[in-house]
């Protein structure tokens, strides 16, 4: 491992707004990866509904496909958009970043281009060719689509990944020097977790989150057969996805253990090394200690290493300027737990209630917990990011590059801050108002002319 | 040309498509300004707003490829040019925001009360280019010394080089996209659009024409070396093939051949580019060649291997795409095909369902108990495969359960 003594040798720039910069980085990425999962998840959910359609001859899963390609190609839009702005924020806010390790994760971005282009190509022909190729061209037309999401998001977490747990160069007098690309992004334990974590959260998002669109007509008596298809169809990859995320989760866990025990350390608030380390739930970090928690003895020690006995490394092991901001990290660490675990369990109820009667629950309590579960697994997700990004802090590359060494030298951070912050309210504005117009648009459009 | 130039080709290539094609786009906004009330007025902004959508989204790609690959195979310039040239840059990105407000807006709903409001996202096709061009204008004349925002802020973009380039781009996008309109509109049988739009590129060719020759006189005064650059063998070469190409593309366009029109015009919009090229040449930044910015040689074929597998399935595909635009395949009516449903009966979901729940926790506990590399990769696979089939059965089984 490399240690924080070899670490690059880049004097910080004068930047009042470091702050800032990492500020509008982070809004930057919580409005494009909510976007993100629609890419890896949606495509796979609509074209399986058109393939429904095809299998069984009935109109209805074609036309809600239809309409899901509008949206779909409507929301992958915004994410084209708002993946441009990260391109040119990484360069804008991380000069130093960029000059310095450009060479090692780069070609994760390079391959990451055309999966992008094949997505882009193929959402289009699939939107605007509906009863202008023929059906099963049409169908096999959305096989890129899917393909294209699964490797894009590959690609950028294997960036991540790679961050996290930086391989495949080595430091020479502070200078990046005999560079194994392929290595550095694909041989690298970190990388794998994340994306199976990524992936799975992607299913979370769409399926409740489109579940509760519909959970929420069917409470105001939106209650078609397109109607209760259009819920179940999404909530079963959700159902799916999250009682796998608890176990995906443990394995995040375990490697974040081993390979950056600092985070997981920051997770729990957990101040000093220490054998039988325990988990305290809510509560607050002070001084080395978390108040006001409800402590759960050992439950750390198991999660970590998987024996209640072990030893697991605290905050002290790095001097105080090398510790991520701990509350800040611990909440959203909490958060996705939280979350998480309650949408398995739902998830499990509903999987249960479907085993017996091979139905949805009838209780309406079940569509009120649909509508509050689409956001928030979406908090879920931005809340793990957190989890993962602000943990890495005060490192951009873990124990190689201070974020404080990265940033650029220029001014007007705020003004760029304050502009982009406008415009994504109006990128907002104008999504939900598409949204909500394609949603009251008649069905009769979408069963051909 | 050594192995550190050829990703630098492949970035004016990317370059060369984003101006074509992305332009296509911008100069489409850029017409959809065209203001009038009157029936024509609203048929000529109409034909602009519905003639890029199918494509939108995969002309954008074209500029995250220019950057990934600058900061891949160039990471210190690419490093050097977003700090200096952070302001335009991110007007540029936030004026590609916009524009793909106007492009969902358009797409989905054809609503009247969203039209003014797309209007004036329209607005945004001017800034982009103006935007990218004087960032351009800023490289070309030295303004963005290697290292961590080093150049200055304002003036490295905001000079009369860059005002200069700015302004060409505006009117190369206006160009490009007249000629595409006309076409379109020929091809569909518009005789009056076809007119209208033939019009409005001769107007922007003479224009961008003028503003290219303008532009040359203020290099002269604003940079000795670009100027030198542009004027001796090789830059000079592709600055007279650029106005040969353009002076044939007016010819073309005024004798309504378009099809040939629309190539010489794509050849002059390159040889622009190539000329910015050579005359740079060997420098991407002042006192940094391209050899001593390239990355090391593992990264270079790495990335060139990288390029070589995405074009093997990219260049099909964009043919495909292009194939069905320019066919009108997108424009034609529909005409739904039939399906033909399997008679097969409805499963029982439970049997499946019973195998993926054991291989799903068989997975799991592969995923907990075990910490070897292989015993992982076989746990996540085991989950992510009956994961898969799991959501098959169960969405099936829900869906068809809703009679």
């Amino acid at each position: 491992m490399i240690s924080a003594a070899a670490a690059v040798t880049v004097a910080p720039a004068h930047q009042h707004y470091l702050f800032e910069a990492r500020q509008l980085q982070a809004m930057s990425f919580a409005v494009h990866i909510p976007l993100v999962c629609f890419g890896i998840a949606f495509p796979a959910i609509v074209v399986f509904t058109e393939w429904l359609g095809h299998r069984t001859g009935d109109e209805v899963y074609v036309a809600l496909a239809r309409r899901w390609s509008k949206v779909m190609t409507a929301l992958f839009a915004a994410g084209v958009v708002t993946g441009t702005i990260l391109s040119f924020e990484l360069g804008i806010l991380w000069p130093e970043f960029m000059s310095k390790f450009g060479s090692v994760f780069g070609l994760g971005f390079t391959l990451e281009g055309f999966s992008f282009f094949v997505e882009a190509i193929f959402i289009g022909i699939y939107l605007y060719s509906w009863d202008r190729i023929s059906p099963r061209m049409h169908l096999l037309s959305g096989i890129p689509v899917i393909v294209a999401g699964i490797a894009g998001s590959l690609m950028v977490i294997a960036v991540n990944g790679w961050m996290n747990h930086p391989v495949g160069f080595t430091l020479v007098d502070g200078k990046v020097t005999d560079v194994h690309p392929w290595a550095a992004l694909f041989d690298n334990r970190t990388f794998w977790h994340e994306l199976v974590h990524m992936y799975l959260a992607g299913y979370m998002v769409v399926g409740f989150g489109v579940a509760a669109v519909y959970a929420f007509g069917y409470l105001r008596g939106r209650r078609s057969r397109y109607d209760r298809i259009a819920l179940a169809i999404p909530l079963a990859a959700a159902l799916l996805a999250s009682p796998l995320q608890v176990v995906v989760g443990d394995w995040a866990a375990r490697d974040v253990g081993r390979y950056q025990p600092v985070k997981l350390a920051a997770f729990e608030g957990l101040g000093h090394t220490q054998a039988k380390a325990p988990v305290h739930l809510l509560g607050w970090y002070s001084n080395g200690h978390v108040r006001f928690g409800i402590p759960v003895p050992r439950l750390l020690s198991f999660l970590d290493k998987h024996d209640p006995n072990a030893t697991v490394t605290g905050l002290d092991s790095v001097p105080k300027a090398y510790q991520p901001p701990v509350n800040v990290v611990r909440i959203a660490f909490q958060t996705m737990v939280g979350i998480g675990t309650a949408l398995a369990a739902l998830a499990l109820l509903v999987l249960v209630v479907w085993w017996r009667t091979r139905r949805l629950p009838r209780s309406l309590w079940f569509y009120r917990a649909l509508v509050l579960a689409g956001p928030a697994a979406v908090v879920a997700l931005i809340a793990g990011w957190v989890t993962t990004e602000v943990g890495r802090q005060p490192w951009i590359v873990y124990k190689v590059m201070l974020t404080s060494q990265a940033v650029t030298g220029a001014k007007g951070i705020p003004v760029g801050y304050g502009t982009l912050a406008l415009a994504y309210i109006a990128l907002a504005v104008v999504v939900v108002f598409v949204l909500r117009r394609l949603a009251g648009t008649p069905l009769d459009a979408e069963y051909g002319p | 040309v050594t192995l550190a130039d050829v990703p630098l080709i492949v970035v004016l290539v990317g370059l060369v498509a984003y101006a074509v094609l992305g332009g296509a786009d911008f100069g489409a906004g850029f017409w959809q300004l065209t203001p009038g009330r009157s029936e024509r007025d609203q048929a000529i902004r109409d034909h602009a707003r519905h003639a890029i959508t199918p494509v939108w989204e995969a002309n954008h790609v074209w500029l995250i490829l220019v950057l990934t690959v600058t900061w891949t195979c160039y990471p210190t310039v690419f490093a050097a040019i977003a700090s200096t040239l952070a302001a335009p840059l991110a007007i540029a990105g936030l004026g590609i925001v916009l524009r793909a407000m106007a492009y969902v807006l358009r797409s989905q709903t054809d609503s009247p009360r969203a039209r003014p409001v797309e209007q004036l996202f329209a607005l945004s096709s001017i800034l982009v280019p103006f935007a990218l061009g004087a960032a351009v204008g800023g490289i070309a004349s030295g303004r963005v010394p290697p290292g961590n925002a080093r150049g200055d802020l304002v003036t490295s973009w905001l000079n009369p080089t860059s005002a200069a380039v700015g302004l060409i781009a505006v009117a190369s996008t206006a160009y490009i996209s007249a000629v595409w309109l006309a076409a379109d509109a020929r091809r569909d049988g518009n005789d009056e659009l076809f007119e209208a739009y033939r019009a409005r590129a001769l107007v922007a060719a003479i224009v961008a024409g003028a503003l290219a020759f303008i532009g040359l006189i203020v290099v002269r005064q604003d940079d000795a070396r670009l100027w030198h650059g542009l004027t001796s063998w090789p830059g000079a070469a592709a600055v007279i093939v650029s106005a040969l190409a353009g002076v044939a593309a007016l010819g073309l366009i005024v004798t309504r051949r378009l099809e040939p029109a629309r190539v010489v015009s794509v050849i002059a919009l390159a040889a622009v580019i190539a000329g910015w090229a050579l005359a740079q040449r060997p420098e991407l930044l002042p006192g940094l060649t391209v050899s001593q910015a390239a990355a090391g040689r593992a990264t270079l074929v790495a990335a060139l291997i990288g390029l070589a597998a995405g074009s093997v399935i990219l260049v099909p595909s964009l043919a495909l795409l292009f194939r069905l635009v320019l066919r009108g395949t997108f424009a034609a009516p529909a005409s739904p095909g039939q399906l033909s449903p399997s008679t097969r009966p409805e499963p029982d979901p439970r049997r499946p369902a019973s195998i993926c729940a054991v291989g799903l926790v068989v997975g799991a506990l592969v995923l907990v108990v075990g910490d070897a590399a292989w015993s992982i990769t076989v746990g996540a696979a085991l989950l992510l495969v009956f994961g898969a089939c799991g959501f098959a059965i169960v969405a099936r089984s829900l869906a068809s359960g809703e009679r």
